[in-house]
């Protein structure tokens, strides 16, 4: 990982890829000591324009060390970005954006989606800006704020509320940071009512830090308790399918917590 | 590439014939329960497997080595034989490629990533190299407890040595002299990176004189010369007088696990090229040769290891997965919810 930042600062583009995100830990400290902080400790005398590629999450039968979320070890450090966006079309977007953008960027994938996600990808040269999410489902009584392979079962658990009369709005977040602010608050301020969903565990997710920011600044347009449906709090998926199914969140279970709050 | 590691006319190091047939069995039982991971999960029944063809004449040589009860082993997941000979009965193997709630680790952990404290044998990760520091850790601590005549022996691949923590480790033992013996077992290959695009030099070894610690080079498809190498490393280890580096050079003749194809990196001819470096036929000859098994002996050996692998694996396969609510033991000792 050093290295990629010293040809960065040098003024190349690396893509440095981490084979499974699992296995990203030993280049921690030069991912957060040296990249996040070369900007700023050279007061902008040198940048570092560097890309992390690598596949993170699970239900592919990874166990223990193919399986893990890293995004909340990465996005309490000002000076990284990190975008996670799960759409073929976002995903050319984001990685051109990603490769174009001055500041060194995380960019996740989630493997499951490899083979699971089809979509169609425009031609030629596109950026999407980092920091954008998506309304993937326009929707009027109840906000689904996640990201990853996640998004697309929210979708379908929406899809099946839609089929029970009620509407959900589907925001992808894409990029958790920066996050996009305005597009959460405008949808939670619209459907009065938010939930969070996460495969990453819950302590110290990124739904906590959506949900204190919502509290902070839309507190009096929600009409429900913010509700959050996250991984389990611990350390990770085991192999066996039981307890891989165990800590993998069915699309059941979030059609039931949108029905949950729809009713509240 | 590289010509055969002569290997001398039978030159026991004191081995009997019983533990020369007790390596050979061994062989043979980690190439059947191999292959069987190969073949359920060609079944469907699995979701993945890894081999070791190649290494089993590095396996057989260090487990006799290994002084059970005293020793500790810190394998990495290449390890089938090592850990097999050092006690691990095969059905833990069958468990753990089923994950089913009867493996050590409840079905947790990836396929050959087994764990046995009461064998010695530490908790393996698939992180590379993250067991060399631990390695040194235990041996420091039978140091500090002035534990004599007990060693580590501390296993890794090629691909292991560009890591950090690897580079960490030996230099640590090597200063404080700890009675670690670090095992490299050079199958020329990290998944599809050739030895070539790992390192500038040719013999792992090259890296210990730079650590001040001696490097030794054995042919790995020799498992007496790897038992001779690595028991007098192992020795030296528990008389107080430092860590050593084994490279034992052998050839990884399956692909990595079965989910890569190694035919979108590497030659078939190249694997040919190798075939003779493949140890279990070359171990039958010498035993068949020097007259201390027969082709019935062999022959009677095969039939009764397939037997046992199948009774175990129909053994596994019948036992159930853990329960779910396992998901949540052991995160801590009792309870952990994250807010109290
Ligand atoms: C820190 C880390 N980076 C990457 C990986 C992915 N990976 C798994 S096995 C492997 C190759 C290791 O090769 P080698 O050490 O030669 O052992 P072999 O598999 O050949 O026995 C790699 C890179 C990993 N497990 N851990
Ligand atoms: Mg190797």
């Amino acid at each position: 990982m050093g290295i990629a930042i010293g040809m960065a600062m040098e003024g190349l583009r690396p893509i440095a890829e981490i084979q499974f995100a699992d296995f990203i830990y030993p280049a921690f400290n030069q991912i957060v000591g040296e990249a996040a902080k070369t900007r700023y400790r050279s007061n902008g005398d040198y940048t570092c324009p560097l890309v992390i590629r690598t596949p993170y999450g699970g239900g592919i039968r990874g166990a223990l060390s193919h399986s893990v979320s890293i995004e909340a070890l990465f996005y309490h450090v000002p000076g990284l970005k990190i975008v996670a966006p799960s759409f073929p079309a976002d995903i050319k977007g984001l990685l051109n954006a990603a490769i174009e953008d001055p500041d060194p960027v995380l960019f996740l994938e989630h493997k499951k989606t490899y083979r699971s996600v089809k979509g169609e990808v425009p031609t030629g040269h596109y950026t999407i800006p980092i920091g954008k999410a998506d309304v993937k489902k326009a929707g009027t009584q109840l906000t689904v704020v996640s990201y990853g392979l996640y998004v697309h079962q929210a979708l379908d658990a929406a899809q099946q509320l839609e089929a029970e009369g009620h509407s959900v709005e589907v925001i992808d977040l894409r990029s958790i940071r920066p996050m996009d602010r305005t597009t959460i608050l405008e949808s939670v301020r619209k459907t009065r009512k938010l939930l969070i969903i996460h495969e990453d565990n819950k302590f110290g997710g990124i739904g906590a830090e959506i949900s204190a920011m919502v509290v902070e600044d839309a507190f009096f347009d929600l009409d429900a308790p913010i509700r959050r449906l996250c991984g389990p709090d611990v350390p990770a998926m085991g192999y066996a399918l039981t307890l891989e199914e165990e800590f993998m969140i069915p699309t059941s279970r979030m059609a039931e917590a949108m029905r949950d709050l729809v009713a509240f | 590439m590289a010509k055969a590691i002569d290997t001398p006319a039978l030159e026991r190091h004191g081995l009997s014939d019983e533990q020369l047939r007790a390596m050979l069995r061994n062989m043979i039982v980690q190439r059947t329960v191999d292959n069987r991971g190969f073949q359920l999960n060609r079944q469907g029944k699995i979701p993945f497997a890894t081999g070791s063809e190649g290494h089993e004449g590095i396996h057989a040589g260090a487990a006799q080595a290994f002084h059970r009860g005293r020793d500790v082993l810190a394998p990495y997941y290449r390890d089938i034989g090592l850990c097999l000979g050092i006690g691990m009965p095969p059905l833990d193997a069958l468990l753990s490629m089923f994950a089913r709630a009867a493996d050590i680790s409840g079905g947790r952990q990836f396929p050959n990533h087994y764990t046995n404290k009461k064998l010695g044998m530490l908790s393996v990760s698939s992180i590379i190299a993250a067991q060399c520091t631990h390695a040194v850790g235990v041996a420091y601590a039978f140091k500090l407890r002035k534990e004599h005549d007990r060693a580590v022996l501390c296993t890794f691949g090629d691909g292991a040595t560009s890591e950090g923590e690897w580079h960490e480790s030996v230099n640590f033992a090597a200063i404080h002299k700890l009675p670690v013996v670090f095992l490299c077992e050079n199958n020329e290959w990290a998944i599809s990176t050739p030895r070539e695009h790992q390192m500038a030099i040719k013999d792992i070894i090259a890296k210990a004189e730079g650590y001040g610690l001696p490097g030794v080079k054995v042919d790995g498809s020799d498992p007496i010369a790897v038992y001779a190498v690595v028991n007098a490393a192992l020795e030296r280890a528990r008389a107080g007088e430092g860590p050593t580096l084994v490279e034992a050079k052998c050839y990884r003749f399956l692909s990595h696990t079965t989910d890569d194809d190694d035919r979108t990196y590497r030659t078939r001819e190249e694997i040919e090229r190798h075939r003779y470096l493949d140890p279990v036929p070359r171990f039958e000859k010498l035993l068949l040769e020097q007259g201390i098994v027969s082709a019935d002996d062999i022959a009677a050996l095969k039939k009764e290891v397939l037997a046992e692998v199948n009774a175990v694996t129909d053994e596994a396969e019948a036992l159930p997965y853990p329960e779910p609510a396992e998901l949540y033991a052991n995160v801590y000792e009792g309870t952990h919810e994250p807010w109290l």
